[in-house]
């Protein structure tokens, strides 16, 4: 394999991480806000801040990972994501230093106001819908290039029916995702209350995640045809997406495996995401950049690729003691330590 | 309008930076002050310092999640407000930025781990040890950035024909001749900063009438720590001196107002220049510019004559340098005086003015952080990467710049408020006292106050 699509592959690696870790972390933030307007906070909030309070720094480090990381293996897309995303790429900031700040602020420092728990909340929803605006963009026909000076459409970007189904598609994800790690959480950390909450929570939102998906789905084909029929080509990837979503949500309203049921449910956004982003190819972002073309100088992509070897082999061990501590010690997740 | 968007790029990165770079020294330094203090208290069985530790690792976290999240604003910003640089610095230097995000995440994880097991593991060592990522990776992410930030300077391991980029080598791009003494200087100040915050703090607490011995041995603790690390710094700036006189003349000459190529070269502290180029009202210092800058009195030393007028940096920097120098002769004399007072039975070491003094120390050192990033900064000007590419050619050509300049402004406004605020909350809400009977009740309240 060349080192671009190693690369690319890494990269797309990590922003499913981000997909999956940040879902948890930003729908989280929305059901403790419902929870606490609807007046069922203390039978949620508890288990949401055991979990949340150890890692919420680790869930930023995949997002630095991938931003850096693209820009390192290709340099190009430093130059027209970077002048094309000055605003909706600041606006995302400014969201998520709030609420990474907030975050710390409200926790360490008094207990939880209503105020900070709806900037908690909304903010989880608007990041995952800012942030998606790069995705749309990278389809192509959003950027103009005039005389050295790149701009965004914003008038073809918000009449665009496929930005907003891909807007709709990464909130109704980012909530669905969230409910069903919560449901394997409130499982073993057998809180049966919390457990009875949370299930009803996954399985309202199963409707519209795939509902959300398939539209997308159609507006792509609408707007880029290559990409949709290299979709098309993958198939089994999108049918295997599918099953493993009937499989999860059917496990998780028969009430059993939770856990297996949110592994299904992971795999589901893996074949859907790297359908995806397999589809894609060749371009990083259509028509500018492609991933030969567009890539870094050889010795730099060898190098970033060692390193990216010799970091993993850091931080596996240590991510795996994170989780035997936090994630899969039975007396923690209790509440016991 | 081509010129508003550059001066309004340079503004928004040099607010983002000057902020980031506050909580990112405090990220580097602090833990190696908590692991210090919760080694001593394991190894002295003293409840006082392992107190110490925890709540300087409460104040710390607060602070860590504005260094996250400024950190992240300015990675993305580096790529919305500069482009073109990112273009390049993507092709060249793009390594250390990678491998600055593995210390991150190395340091978030056992971060996670060290702030949520105080008490899981029954041998204190156990604990202690997880201090040492941390360290490690605050350190590391802090030696990668640095090196971004040397090879501004003094671009190398690359050659470029026809603006393509035919050979590059990135060891060579990150091991450029800016790199030693910039790392060396850029880590021992965070760590002298640190020291010196936390003593200014604790002096302040003495000062309030709160003279009990846990506050005693936090003190000395600091303020050793501070002399020691003091006194590296300056090596470290000499070093920086040094490095500046060999490789990059014009800098060191706009810091000193050195106007002409010679041997022997005077010293220039503050004073101002008049339209001549010449200074007034300065302190002069007979052939000391010629020793800092190659540790011989008589040496010869590049003057700005040397380089083109459109080439100079702002002069202003002069200052920047100065006062700069200045708080690294401050901090280690008021640590020094203060191991004097304790040394001399007769005097008390903590009488008000010496206190104060102390407390003084610890904002000053963080503004020899800000101006030495703004010195170093500034006298790189105009090149953004010294001899390839200005600050002009690099910016963004969005016009919604100035916009963004105020929306991170009031962020920033937010975010500083609300450090301020919870730390004071944290800490008002649990005074010290309390917190050594609750969480050690074999401790004696407030003994021998
Ligand atoms: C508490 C902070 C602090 C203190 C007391 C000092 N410095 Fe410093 N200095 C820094 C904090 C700093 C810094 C923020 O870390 C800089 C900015 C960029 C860099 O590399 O380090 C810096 C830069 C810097 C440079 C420019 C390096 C370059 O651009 O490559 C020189 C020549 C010196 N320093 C020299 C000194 C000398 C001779 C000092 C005398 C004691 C001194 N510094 C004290
Ligand atoms: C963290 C401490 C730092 C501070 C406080 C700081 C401060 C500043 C200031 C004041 C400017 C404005 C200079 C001007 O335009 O007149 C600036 C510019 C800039 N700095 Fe730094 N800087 C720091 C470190 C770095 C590092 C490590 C990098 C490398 C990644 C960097 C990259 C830049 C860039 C790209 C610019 C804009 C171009 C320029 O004006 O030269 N800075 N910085
Ligand atoms: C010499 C100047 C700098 C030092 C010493 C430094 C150090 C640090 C440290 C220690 C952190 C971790 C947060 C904490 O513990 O408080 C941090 C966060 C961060 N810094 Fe800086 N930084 C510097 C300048 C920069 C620059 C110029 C960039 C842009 C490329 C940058 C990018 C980041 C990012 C992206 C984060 C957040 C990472 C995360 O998600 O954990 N830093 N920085």
């Amino acid at each position: 394999m060349s080192y671009e699509i190693i690369g690319i592959a890494v990269l797309w690696l990590f922003l499913y991480g981000y997909l999956i870790v940040a879902s948890v972390d930003f729908g989280a933030g929305f059901f403790a806000f419902y929870a606490k307007v609807t007046k069922q906070d203390h039978i949620i909030n508890q288990l949401i801040s055991r979990y949340l309070s150890p890692v919420w720094e680790v869930t930023n480090v995949f997002f630095v990972f991938f931003f850096v990381g693209i820009v390192g293996f290709f340099p190009e897309s430093a130059y027209y994501y970077g002048s094309a995303l000055l605003v909706p790429g600041s606006i995302a900031i400014i969201l998520l230093a709030i609420r990474g700040s907030f975050y710390a602020f409200e926790n360490y420092g008094s207990k939880q106001s209503m105020v900070y728990m709806f900037l908690y909340g909304a903010t989880g929803l608007l990041i995952p819908a800012s942030l998606s605006v790069a995705l749309t963009i990278s389809e192509g026909g959003f950027i103009v290039e005039e005389s050295g000076v790149v701009s965004l459409q914003y008038q073809e970007l918000f009449t665009s029916p496929l930005s907003w189904s891909i807007v709709g598609l990464s909130i109704v994800s980012v909530l669905f995702i969230s409910a069903a790690f919560l449901t394997f959480y409130a499982s073993r950390a057998n809180d049966y209350p919390a457990l009875n909450l949370v299930r009803k929570f996954t399985l309202f939102w199963s409707t519209p995640a795939i509902i959300a998906g398939l539209t997308t789905f159609i507006f792509l084909s609408q707007h880029n045809e290559r990409h949709y029929e290299n979709m098309l080509d993958l198939w089994w990837m999108f049918g295997l997406s599918v099953a493993l979503f009937i499989a999860g949500i059917w496990l998780i309203y028969s009430k059993r495996h939770y856990g297996l049921a949110f592994i299904s449910i992971m795999l589901q956004y893996f074949f859907a995401f790297f359908g995806y982003g397999i589809g894609h190819y060749p371009y990083i972002l259509d028509p500018f950049i492609r991933i030969y073309d567009g890539a870094t100088h050889e010795s730099m992509g060898i190098a970033l690729v060692a390193a990216f070897i010799g970091g993993l082999l850091l931080l596996i061990p240590s991510l795996i003691l994170l989780m035997k501590l936090f994630l899969f010690d039975a007396d923690y997740v209790k509440g016991k330590k | 309008m081509e010129f508003d968007t550059v001066l309004m790029s340079r503004l928004l990165t040099a607010m983002t930076l000057g902020f980031h770079i506050i909580f990112a020294t405090l990220g580097v330094g602090i833990p190696l002050l908590i692991s210090i203090a919760e080694f001593i208290g394991i190894k002295k069985n003293d409840p006082h310092y392992r107190l110490l530790a925890r709540r300087w690792a409460r104040g710390f976290v607060i602070s860590v999640a504005i260094g996250v999240v400024t950190g992240t604003a300015i990675g993305l910003q580096l790529s919305l407000v500069w482009p073109n640089f990112m273009e390049v610095a993507g092709n060249v230097i793009s390594l250390p930025l990678f491998m600055e995000v593995f210390a991150f995440f190395f340091e978030a994880i056992f971060l996670g781990i060290y702030l949520y097991t105080w008490d899981r593991f029954k041998n204190q060592y156990i604990h202690w040890l997880f201090s040492l990522p941390i360290i490690i990776g605050g350190g590391f992410s802090a030696i990668f950035i640095t090196m971004v930030n040397a090879f501004m300077n003094t671009p190398d391991g690359f050659t470029v024909e026809d603006g393509v980029f035919t050979a590059v080598n990135p060891l060579a791009a990150m091991l450029n001749p800016a790199t030693p003494t910039k790392v060396f200087h850029v880590l021992s100040s965070a760590y002298l900063t640190c020291a010196a915050i936390l003593a200014a703090i604790t002096a302040f607490m003495i000062l309030k009438k709160k003279t009990s011995d846990y506050y005693k041995k936090a003190l000395k603790l600091t303020l050793t720590l501070t002399f020691i690390f003091a006194v590296i710094t300056a090596i470290a700036g000499d070093s920086s001196a040094k490095f500046l006189a060999e490789h990059q003349p014009e800098k060191l000459a706009a810091a000193e107002w050195h106007f002409e190529t010679e041997e022997g070269a005077d010293l220039i502290l503050f004073g101002w220049l008049n339209d001549a180029h010449e200074a007034i009202g300065e302190i002069r210092i007979p052939k000391f510019l010629s020793f800092l800058a190659y540790g011989d009195f008589n040496a010869e030393v590049t003057g700005l004559e040397d380089v083109p007028q459109n080439q100079w940096p702002p002069l202003w920097v002069h200052y920047m340098f100065d006062l700069m120098v200045t708080i690294g002769f401050f901090l280690p004399a008021v640590a020094l005086l203060y191991f004097i007072l304790s040394k001399v039975k007769r005097w008390n070491e903590h009488n008000k003015g010496m206190l104060s003094l102390i407390v003084l120390s610890g904002p000053l050192a963080m503004l020899g952080i800000e101006f030495g990033w703004i010195y170093a900064e500034e006298g790189r000007q105009p090149w953004i990467i010294r001899g390839y590419m200005t600050v002009e050619e690099a910016a963004t050509s969005s016009p919604q710049i100035s916009l963004m300049f105020f929306l991170f402004l009031a962020l920033y406004i937010v975010l500083g408020t609300l450090f301020v605020l919870t730390l004071r909350k944290v800490f008002k809400d649990n005074p010290a006292e309390e917190e050594l009977e609750k969480q050690y009740p074999s401790v004696k309240k407030g003994d021998d106050a």
